[in-house]
């Protein structure tokens, strides 16, 4: 039988190593999962490098990760915005490094790595500073910049339920990166507020399928 | 009474609105922008996007309306009206990307008279830079409207011959609403198409770093408030 629930936050990522490629979800408050962030936070993993929409704010979560030097880069869209104090210490003093890509081209990047493409071409960024030094490509009469796919060793994603196939419903706007991030790493970890019988996640509602995700635990 | 803080935020807000049509597909950028939307008639559908992934967004939640999983791109907690659906931010900037939004009003720090952009980095060293969304948004969305003042704090122009400020995107902006006048940009020069009728010729071109004409159809720029 399978069955893809794990007891905890800590047993789910419990194996994550140093120097490991992490990708989080999440916008803004919703879809954060926060319960396999303090997870990490405990576990001690070091040496990660963050994919996420921002840097975090206050003091918990990515923001915490950052604040106990657990995190030597992040590629995110929206580092600095309001309560990113975390981050933003760092940066002065040049503790960590950012790679900041736009949230569209931040999506796509992660699309294309769990959808096996080698990349894809982009009009965003063109004829701005953020497109200096890659290929240019004119098709159809129209300038693109190309952009190389992202994947990580483990996705964190937040859904509101799962089942023990892993399928996945979001809720609102938690949705954002979740269905984006499932299967753009190695390991793809749920985190959920419920886990219902198989068969009550009716096929037609299911976002996220379970052939994307790996583990699943409560939050 | 005093006037409210920044009311020319909202006079801003307010002329944009009334230029949206029945059937729009509207993504707010953050600053005046999100104001928009309290201007728009009630009996006008006008559908508004949000990067985060919700089309149909609505009023501002009431402390009652708060639900915790349902904001906007501006971490701002609303509602949703009926017919809006959820999903991911990939998919969020597929409609933006691919041209499926007709409009995108966004804020600014300079509009250039070739329509550039320049609303993402004031280039400030050791400040660390956040783009989200405006790079995607200013390339796909099918027209773009900057909503801005006029002129920054210190009175130096904001619509000026050539961005000083990083790009977000070349050549996209095709109007302009500021607390003075509304603009658009036609091959390369700032028409302008209303302006406040106590400001003269030489009072705007003082405000204006490019030089401009007047639209044949011309009309004062009017306000409720």
């Amino acid at each position: 039988m399978i069955n893809k629930q794990v007891s905890d936050a800590a047993s789910a990522i419990a194996d994550v190593p140093h120097g490991a490629t992490m990708m989080v979800s999440g916008f803004g408050e919703p879809g954060v999962p926060k319960a396999l962030l303090t997870a990490l936070l405990e576990h001690g993993a070091s040496d990660l490098t963050l994919i996420a929409n921002t840097a975090g704010t206050g003091f918990t979560g990515i923001a915490a990760l950052l604040q106990e030097n657990r995190v030597r880069k992040i590629i995110c869209s929206y580092p600095r915005c309001p309560g990113s104090v975390v981050f933003e210490e760092l940066y002065a003093r040049g503790a960590i490094e950012v790679e900041l890509v736009p949230i569209g081209t931040l999506c796509e990047r992660i699309r294309a790595g769990a959808a096996g493409l080698g990349g894809f071409y982009t009009p965003t960024t063109v004829g701005t500073r953020l497109a200096q030094g890659k290929e240019h490509r004119d098709i159809n009469g129209k300038t693109y910049v190309l952009e190389m796919p992202l994947k990580a060793d483990f996705s964190l994603i937040k859904a509101n339920k799962a089942d023990r196939w892993g399928n996945l419903v979001y809720s609102a706007a938690g949705r954002s990166f979740g269905p984006v991030m499932a299967g753009a790493a190695t390991v793809t970890i749920a985190e959920v507020d419920d886990i219902v019988p198989l068969g009550e996640l009716h096929p037609e509602h299911i976002v996220t399928p379970g052939i994307l995700v790996n583990r699943v635990t409560l939050g | 009474m005093t006037p409210p803080q920044h009311a020319y935020k909202n006079r801003i807000a307010w002329r944009a609105a009334q230029d949206l049509r029945e059937g729009c597909y509207v993504n707010l950028g953050i600053g005046i922008p999100t104001l928009v939307s309290d201007y728009v008639a009630v009996d006008t559908e006008v559908i508004f996007q949000s990067e985060n992934g919700i089309l149909g967004v609505g009023p501002l939640a009431t402390p009652e309306q708060v639900c915790v999983d349902l904001i906007n791109a501006s971490h701002q907690k609303i509602t949703v009206v009926p017919g809006a659906s959820y999903f991911d931010c990939a998919e969020a900037f597929l409609m933006l990307r691919g041209g499926h939004v007709d409009l995108a009003l966004l804020g600014a720090y300079e509009v250039s008279v070739n329509g550039d952009l320049a609303n993402w980095s004031l280039d400030q060293p050791g400040r660390a830079n956040t783009v989200g969304g405006a790079m995607d948004i200013a390339a796909g969305a099918r027209q773009i409207w900057a909503l801005m003042q006029h002129c920054r704090d210190d009175g130096k122009p904001r619509l000026v011959e050539i961005c000083r400020y990083p790009l977000t995107a070349a050549g996209v902006v095709r109007r302009i609403y500021t607390d003075l006048a509304v603009l658009e940009i036609v091959d390369g020069c700032f028409v302008v198409k209303e302006s406040l009728e106590s400001l003269s010729f030489e009072d705007l071109q003082q405000r204006t770093g490019a030089p401009f004409t007047f639209s044949p159809t011309w009309k004062p720029l009017i306000t409720p408030f």
